[in-house]
C-alpha cells in the first residue's frame, strides 16, 4: 500500500468563537486525485490554508511526506514541493504572463533553466499569444490558467486546486480537465469544487466537508447518490 | 535586457553631463548640490516604496543617522573616507534591524507606517535632548538642538587637508548620484530586483511560490537605508553642520511627497520630484507673500487629483500612446499590451 504524502490528525482551526475546521483526519496517497466538496463555509478553503501554512492550526498536526509542517511558514511548505491555486486567481496583476511564470520558475531553477521552463510552460498551456500581456488585463479564465502555470512550473508533488473550474466556459473546463489529468501523472491533487459534472469527470474518491468537519469519504458515485450529501447541498440538513 | 541596460547607462551619462555642464548656468552649483543630495534621498524611498511596496514614513531617520554618523566619526577620525563608508553601513544596519523586526513580525502596511513614523519622532526628540555636556561620543559633542558643527568635511582619501568643496563637491555629488542610479538599475534588473517587484505585486502569491518574502524585504529596506544614509552624509558635508531637523517629520513627509509628485515605480521620478519640489521650496523661501507649506499642500492635492501616477509615468504613458502607436502602425504589428518595464 502506497504511503501517505499528506496526513492531518485532529486538525482544528478556530477564529475566536468560530470553528472553521474541527478535528479533521485526512490522508492522501502519492499521485492520488481527491475532490473536496461541501457547502460554502464548510471549512474546505481553511483546510487548504492550514496545509499551505497560511493559517496555523489551533490544534492538531499536518504531516507532509512524514514531516510535521503544522507550524511552518508558507514559503517553507511551498519549497517542499506543494503548490496551490487559490479560489480567486492570486497572481501578479501588474506583470506580464511570462514574467509571472518566470518568477515561479526562478524559485526552483537557476537563470537559464528558469527561462527554459518558462518557455516550456507557456507552450504547454498554449499561452504564447498572450505571453507579453499584462495579467490584470486578461480574463478570469486566462488568469486561472496562468495561476495553474505558476503552480506546475515548480514540478510539485502535491497540488491544491481551489475551484479550478469556477467561471470557466465549457471548452475551458475541458482544457482544464486535460491539464489536471496530466499534472496527476506526477503529483497528487486535491480539488475543491462545486461543479458536480466536473467532479464526476475527474474524481474517483470524494471527501465531503460539512460545518468544518469531514462528513463522508467515498467513491464519487456513492457520494453523489448519498441522501445526506444531497440534503446538505439542497439545505435540508443542519 | 543587456540592450536596455546600455540605454540606461547612456541616458544616465547624458543626464549627468546636462546637470554638470548646463544646469550651473541657470542655478548656482551650491543649490544644485543640495538638490542632488535630495534626489539621492528621493531615490532611496523610490526604491523601497516604488519597487518594494514598502511605504516607509521614516526615511528621514536613515538620512539623519547617516548625517550624524558622518559628523560624529569625522570628528573622531579626522578624515572623511571611513566616515563616508560608516554613514552608509550604520543606517543600513539599523534599517536591517528595524526591517527584520517589522517584516518577521508580520506587520501589515498600516503598522509599518506607524512604526517608522514613531521611530522618526523618537530620534527627533532624543537628538534634541542631547544638549548636555555628557552627551558625547568620543570627542564629538551631540549638541542637542544646536547640532554638530565643525567636523572634518570631505577630503581626498588619505589627505585630510585636501578638501573637496565648492564646484568640486558639486561634481562629486553628481557622480555619486549617477553611480547610485546605475546601481539601482542593475539591482532592479537582477533576479533579486525582479523578485522584489513580484513581492510588491502580490506578497501572498510570492510566499506561496516558496520565496521568503520577509528576508528579501529586509534586504531591500537595508539597501534603501544605506542610500538614504549616504545622502545624509553628503548633506552634512554640504551644510557643514548637522542638526536634529534632519530627523523631523516635515523632512519625512517631504520625501513621500517627492515620490508621489515624481512618480512611483520609476527611478528617475523621485529624483525629479525631490529636485523640483526642493527648488520650488527654495524659491518660495525668498518671498513672504504666500506660505511655503500652503503651496506644497496645493501641489500635493493637484497631483493626487489630476496626475495620481506622478510626472514621469504620465510622460511615459503619453509617449507610449503617441509614439508607440505610430511605431506599431508603421510596422503593421498591433501592440496588444505594453510589457511592464522599469520606467524612467
Amino acid at each position: 500500500m502506497a504511503e501517505s504524502i499528506l496526513e492531518t490528525f485532529g486538525l482544528t482551526m478556530k477564529f475566536g468563537g468560530v470553528i472553521a475546521a474541527h478535528n479533521i483526519n485526512f490522508k492522501l496517497k502519492a499521485r492520488e486525485l481527491r475532490c473536496l466538496i461541501g457547502p460554502n463555509g464548510a471549512g474546505k478553503s481553511t483546510f487548504f490554508k492550514c496545509i499551505t501554512g497560511q493559517q496555523t492550526p489551533t490544534e492538531g498536526e499536518v504531516y507532509l511526506r512524514g514531516m510535521d509542517t503544522s507550524r511552518w511558514m508558507p514559503h517553507q511548505i511551498a519549497s517542499l514541493g506543494v503548490g496551490i491555486k487559490t479560489q480567486t486567481p492570486s497572481v501578479m496583476n501588474g506583470l506580464s504572463v511570462s514574467e509571472n511564470i518566470w518568477l515561479s520558475a526562478r524559485r526552483f531553477h537557476d537563470g537559464p533553466e528558469a527561462k527554459r521552463k518558462t518557455r516550456e510552460i507557456i507552450e504547454r498551456l498554449a499561452l504564447g499569444a498572450i505571453a507579453k500581456d499584462q495579467l490584470g488585463k486578461l480574463s478570469h479564465g486566462e488568469r486561472q490558467l496562468i495561476e495553474l502555470g505558476l503552480v506546475i512550473v515548480g514540478d510539485p508533488w502535491l497540488v491544491l486546486l481551489d475551484e479550478p473550474a469556477a467561471g470557466l466556459s465549457g471548452e475551458d473546463i475541458e482544457r482544464m480537465t486535460t491539464i489536471i489529468n496530466e499534472i496527476n501523472k506526477t503529483a497528487a491533487i486535491i480539488i475543491i469544487e462545486h461543479d458536480m459534472q466536473f467532479i464526476r469527470s475527474i474524481a474517483k474518491i470524494v471527501t465531503v466537508f460539512h460545518q468544518g468537519a469531514v462528513l463522508l469519504e467515498d467513491r464519487v458515485d456513492k457520494v453523489m447518490s448519498d441522501p445526506t450529501v444531497r440534503n446538505i447541498y439542497l439545505g435540508k440538513r443542519n | 535586457m543587456a540592450g536596455s541596460f546600455s540605454r540606461d547607462v547612456i541616458a544616465t551619462i547624458g543626464l549627468t553631463v546636462v546637470v554638470i555642464w548646463i544646469l550651473p548656468y541657470v542655478i548656482s552649483t551650491f543649490t544644485i548640490t543640495v538638490l542632488i543630495v535630495y534626489g539621492l534621498l528621493g531615490l532611496s524611498l523610490g526604491l523601497v516604496w516604488g519597487y518594494g511596496g514598502i511605504l516607509c514614513f521614516g526615511q528621514a531617520v536613515f538620512f539623519g543617522i547617516g548625517a550624524y554618523t558622518y559628523a560624529i566619526s569625522a570628528i573622531n577620525i579626522g578624515e572623511s573616507t571611513l566616515p563616508m563608508l560608516l554613514s552608509i553601513i550604520v543606517p543600513s544596519l539599523f534599517a536591517a534591524l528595524l526591517g527584520a523586526m517589522m517584516f518577521y513580525g508580520r506587520l501589515t502596511d498600516v503598522y509599518l507606517g506607524v512604526i517608522t513614523l514613531v521611530v522618526t519622532l523618537i530620534f527627533y526628540r532624543f537628538i534634541n535632548s542631547t544638549a548636555g555636556p555628557h552627551y558625547k561620543i568620543g570627542n564629538a559633542q551631540l549638541g542637542g538642538f544646536n547640532g554638530i558643527p565643525g567636523f572634518q568635511t570631505l577630503n581626498i582619501p588619505g589627505q585630510p587637508s585636501s578638501y573637496i568643496w565648492g564646484d568640486g563637491y558639486f561634481y562629486f555629488c553628481a557622480v555619486v548620484l549617477a553611480i547610485v542610479y546605475l546601481g539601482v538599475s542593475i539591482l532592479l534588473r537582477s533576479d533579486f530586483g525582479r523578485i522584489i517587484v513580484g513581492i510588491r505585486e502580490n506578497e501572498t502569491r510570492m510566499s506561496l511560490l516558496g520565496y521568503d518574502v520577509r528576508a528579501r524585504k529586509t534586504i531591500l529596506f537595508a539597501i534603501g537605508g544605506g542610500i538614504a544614509g549616504l545622502s545624509g552624509a553628503l548633506f552634512a558635508n554640504w551644510g557643514e553642520i548637522v542638526t536634529p531637523s534632519v530627523f523631523s517629520l516635515g523632512q519625512s513627509a517631504e520625501i513621500i511627497l517627492w515620490c508621489i509628485v515624481g512618480g512611483l515605480g520609476t527611478r528617475f521620478g523621485p529624483i525629479l520630484g525631490a529636485a523640483g519640489l526642493s527648488y520650488l521650496k527654495f524659491l518660495l523661501g525668498q518671498q513672504s507673500f504666500v506660505d511655503n507649506t500652503l503651496i506644497t499642500g496645493l501641489i500635493l492635492v493637484f497631483f493626487v487629483l489630476f496626475l495620481p501616477k506622478g510626472i514621469v509615468p504620465t510622460i511615459v504613458n503619453v509617449w507610449d500612446l503617441k509614439f508607440g502607436r505610430l511605431l506599431s502602425d508603421r510596422f503593421q504589428k498591433p501592440r496588444r499590451n505594453r510589457k511592464l518595464r522599469l520606467n524612467g
